[in-house]
C-alpha cells in the first residue's frame, strides 16, 4: 500500500532525494536540449536553453559528417570502434569470470583463496596505475593502436570484477548439489554446464550490463592506446569537441555525447531490472 | 563379505580435529545407522567415504577395494543428502538419469530403469515437474530415486527424512526399512534421531565429538550401552542415571540408591563385585519401573518392590510417565494409562532389575 501522510521526516527526505535526482539529470538535460538546437543559436544565447529551431540534423550529422581529426564521416566509425571493443571483451570476461567464480566457490583446490584474492585485487588497483604495465604488455604482443589490444585490456581487467561477481552469486549454491553431480559422475565442466549455467541467467545479466557499460564508457586505455581511426567513441568524442571551427559546434557536440550514450542506456533499458534484482537479492534458493 | 571398511580415519579442518580414529566393519547387506548429535562428524564421515571429501589419515574400503585415490563417481557408491541436492534446472525424469546420462547409458536403459524407480516410488505422475514444483516429501522420493536407479555397492544416506514433518517421516522411515528389506542393499545411514536408528538399523555406530563411541546391533545397543553418553542419547525418554553404592550381601551384590524409608535395594550382575563399597551410576530405563502389578518375569530377584514419591504425571495416552524421586534424584517410569497415581503421594512400583546397567561415575563407562 501506498503511504501518502507527509510527515516533516518524510518531506524532508523526499526534497533530498529531488535535488539530488535534479542535480544528476540537469547536465544531461542541457546536452539533450543542445543537441537539437544549432551552433549559432547556442552562441548567441546561452548554453542552457529551450531550443527555438529544432535542429535535428545536428544528428545526422554528429552521425555521419562531422570531421574529426582529418577525417569527415562523423562519428560512425567510432562507435564500430566501440562495438567492436565492447562486444567481445564482454563476452570474453564474464564467460571467464563465470568459470573463474565457478571454480573458486564450488570447488576446493590447493591455492584456491590466494587465486580468488589476486584476481579481485586488480578491483583496487588504480586505473594509472596499470598504464604502464599494459603499454609493456601491448608492445611487447604488438597490439598498440588496435582494437584486439583494446579487447586483451578490458577481458582481463574485467576479469576482476566478473569473478567477484560470479563468485558471490554461486557461493549460495548449495554444495551438496556438487557433490550430488560428482556422485552421479559430472566433471567440472558438465557441472558448471548443466547445473550451473541454468541457474546463472540474473547474475550473467548483471555482469554483461556492468562489463559492456564500463568498457563502452572507458576513456583512459582508448586515447592511451589508440590513435586516429582506431579510437573507440569516448576518445573520439575528445577529438571531436577540439575540433577548430568558426562557431564553436556545440550543437553537434552534443548529439554526438548523445548517440554515444544510447547504447548503454538502452542495455540498462533492456536489462536494468535484472541489474536491481541482482545486486539485491540472493543467489539461488 | 565386508562392503565397507574405515580404518583408524581422521580428520582435520586447519586445527580442528573432526573425526578421531573411525573404525568400522560392515558387512554386505546391512542397513549401518550412524547416530549422534548434531555437530559430532556424521556428515564429514559420510563425505569421507562418498569420497567428496579427503580424510586426513587412514583407509576407505569398499567392497574390498581401497578407495583412498579413487574419485566419488567410482567408488560405486549412491548418496542421498540432507538437503535431497536435486538440480534445480532439471526435470524429476532428468534429475535420475543424470548419473546415466554422464556415464553414456544407451538411451533405452536410461527409460527402462526411471520407469522403474517411478514405479517402486510411486513418482510416475511427476516426472516431468521440476523440483521446485514438489512438495518435501516428493522432492524426498526423487532424492531416493535417484540413488536407487543405480545398483550400487553402497547407499549412503545423510539425513534424509530430517527435513519432513513427523508424519512424514514416519511414512518414510517405514518405506526405507520396506526397500531395504526387499532389495538387500548395504546401507550407512546418518541420523541425529535415535528413534530413526533403533527402528532402521541392523547395526548402529553412536558417535560423539568425532568418535565412534559403540558399533552394535541396536539391542545391545539399547540394553548394554557402552557408557553414560550412549545410555541416555538412545531411548525416550531416556534412560535414568541414579548414584548408587555397592554392597555385598548374602544374597549376592545390591546396589543402595538413596536412604531412610524409601532406600532402594537392587540386586546387580556379580561381575561388578570389584566394585563393592564404592559409589556407581546405576542405569534403569524408565520402562523398566511399572505400577505394582506389572510382571518381569521368573527369576529370582527380577522384580523389586520400590516406594517413591510421585512429582509429575504426564499422560501420554498410551502410557503415563510418571516422574519419581528417589533420593535426592528424579527417575522416569512408564506406567499403565489406567492407574492414577496421586501428585505428592508416596507409590509402589515394580522394577526390572535384569536391564540395570551400572556404570563407573568417572569415565562413564559401563562396569556391568
Ligand atoms: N568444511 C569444513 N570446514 C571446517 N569445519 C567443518 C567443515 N565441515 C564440517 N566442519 C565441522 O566439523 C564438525 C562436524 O560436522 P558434520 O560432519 O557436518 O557434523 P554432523 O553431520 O554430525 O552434524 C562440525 O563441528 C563442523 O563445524
Ligand atoms: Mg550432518
Amino acid at each position: 500500500m501506498r503511504d501518502t501522510t507527509f510527515t516533516p521526516g518524510r518531506i524532508l527526505i523526499y526534497l533530498a532525494v529531488w535535488s539530488l535526482a535534479a542535480a544528476w539529470l540537469v547536465p544531461l538535460a542541457v546536452v539533450m536540449l543542445n543537441s537539437v538546437r544549432t551552433a549559432e543559436e547556442i552562441v548567441q544565447t546561452s548554453m542552457i536553453g529551450w531550443p527555438e529551431h529544432w535542429a535535428w540534423d545536428n544528428y545526422r550529422t554528429a552521425w555521419a559528417d562531422f570531421c574529426v581529426a582529418q577525417t569527415c564521416a562523423g562519428i560512425r566509425p567510432y562507435m564500430l570502434n566501440s562495438a567492436l571493443v565492447s562486444i567481445p571483451a564482454t563476452i570474453i570476461s564474464t564467460v571467464f569470470g563465470a568459470v573463474a567464480g565457478y571454480a573458486v566457490s564450488l570447488w576446493r583446490f590447493p591455492g584456491d583463496r590466494w587465486i580468488y584474492g589476486v584476481v579481485t585485487l586488480g578491483l583496487f588497483l588504480p586505473q594509472q596505475m596499470r598504464l604502464l604495465p599494459w603499454t609493456i604488455v601491448l608492445r611487447d604482443v604488438g597490439l598498440i593502436n588496435t582494437l584486439t589490444g583494446l579487447v586483451l585490456i578490458h577481458s582481463i581487467q574485467g576479469l576482476s570484477f566478473t569473478t567477484l561477481f560470479c563468485r558471490n552469486y554461486y557461493i549460495a549454491i548449495p554444495r551438496e548439489l556438487i557433490g550430488a553431480a560428482r556422485i552421479d559422475g559430472a566433471g567440472f565442466f558438465r557441472i558448471f554446464r548443466r547445473i550451473v549455467l541454468p541457474l546463472s541467467p540474473p547474475i550473467l545479466i548483471v555482469t554483461v550490463i556492468w562489463q559492456f557499460t564500463h568498457i563502452w564508457n572507458e576513456f583512459l586505455y582508448g586515447v592511451t592506446f589508440t590513435t586516429g581511426q582506431q579510437q573507440p567513441v569516448t576518445a573520439a568524442l575528445i577529438a571531436l569537441s577540439a575540433a577548430v571551427a568558426d562557431v564553436p559546434q556545440h550543437g553537434v557536440q552534443s548529439a554526438a555525447v548523445m548517440i554515444a550514450a544510447l547504447p548503454t542506456l538502452l542495455v540498462y533499458l533492456l536489462g536494468g531490472r535484472y541489474f536491481v534484482r541482482g545486486l539485491t537479492a540472493g543467489a539461488v534458493k | 563379505m565386508s562392503a565397507l571398511t574405515v580404518r583408524d580415519v581422521t580428520k582435520q579442518f586447519g586445527s580442528a580435529e573432526v573425526l578421531t580414529g573411525i573404525n568400522l566393519d560392515i558387512a554386505s547387506g546391512e542397513f549401518t545407522v550412524l547416530v549422534g548429535p548434531s555437530g559430532c562428524g556424521k556428515s564429514t564421515l559420510l563425505n569421507i567415504i562418498a569420497g567428496l571429501e579427503r580424510q586426513t589419515t587412514g583407509t576407505i574400503e569398499i567392497g574390498g577395494r581401497v578407495v583412498n585415490d579413487v574419485p566419488p563417481k567410482d567408488r560405486d557408491i549412491a548418496m542421498v543428502f540432507q538437503s535431497y541436492a536435486l538440480y534445480p534446472s532439471m526435470t524429476v525424469r532428468q534429475n535420475i538419469t543424470f548419473g546415466m546420462e554422464c556415464r553414456n547409458v544407451p538411451r533405452a536403459q536410461r527409460n527402462e530403469a526411471v520407469a522403474r524407480v517411478a514405479k517402486l516410488l510411486q513418482i510416475e505422475a511427476m516426472l516431468d515437474r521440476k523440483p521446485a514444483q514438489l512438495s518435501g516429501g516428493q522432492r524426498q522420493r526423487v532424492a531416493m530415486g535417484r540413488a536407487l536407479v543405480r545398483d550400487p555397492l553402497l547407499f549412503l544416506f545423510d539425513e534424509p527424512l530430517s527435513n519432513l514433518d513427523a508424519q512424514l517421516r514416519t511414512e518414510m522411515r517405514m518405506e526405507i526399512k520396506q526397500l531395504h528389506q526387499r532389495l538387500g542393499s548395504t546401507i550407512v545411514y546418518v541420523t541425529h534421531d535415535q528413534i530413526e536408528a533403533m527402528t532402521l538399523a541392523t547395526r548402529i555406530a553412536v558417535m560423539r565429538q568425532g568418535v565412534v563411541l559403540q558399533f552394535d546391533d541396536p539391542e545391545t545397543v539399547y540394553n548394554r550401552p557402552a557408557n553414560l553418553f550412549v545410555a541416555r542419547f538412545m531411548g525416550a525418554p531416556p534412560m535414568n542415571t541414579l548414584s548408587a553404592r555397592l554392597e555385598a550381601t548374602s544374597d549376592g551384590t545390591v546396589a543402595v540408591i538413596g536412604g531412610g524409608e524409601t532406600v532402594i535395594r537392587f540386586p546387580v550382575p556379580a561381575a561388578a563385585a570389584s566394585w563393592i563399597g564404592r559409589q556407581v551410576v546405576l542405569g534403569i530405563r524408565p520402562e523398566c519401573i511399572a505400577e505394582p502389578t506389572r510382571y518381569f518375569g521368573d527369576a529370582p530377584g527380577a522384580t523389586v518392590m520400590i516406594a517413591a514419591l510421585v512429582e509429575v504425571i504426564e499422560p501420554t495416552g498410551a502410557e503415563t510417565i510418571v516422574v519419581l524421586r528417589i533420593g535426592d534424584e528424579r527417575a522416569l517410569a512408564r506406567v499403565s494409562p489406567d492407574l492414577h497415581y496421586r501428585l505428592g503421594e508416596t507409590a509402589r512400583f515394580a522394577a526390572d532389575t535384569r536391564k540395570i546397567n551400572l556404570f563407573d561415575p568417572e569415565t562413564g563407562d559401563r562396569i556391568a
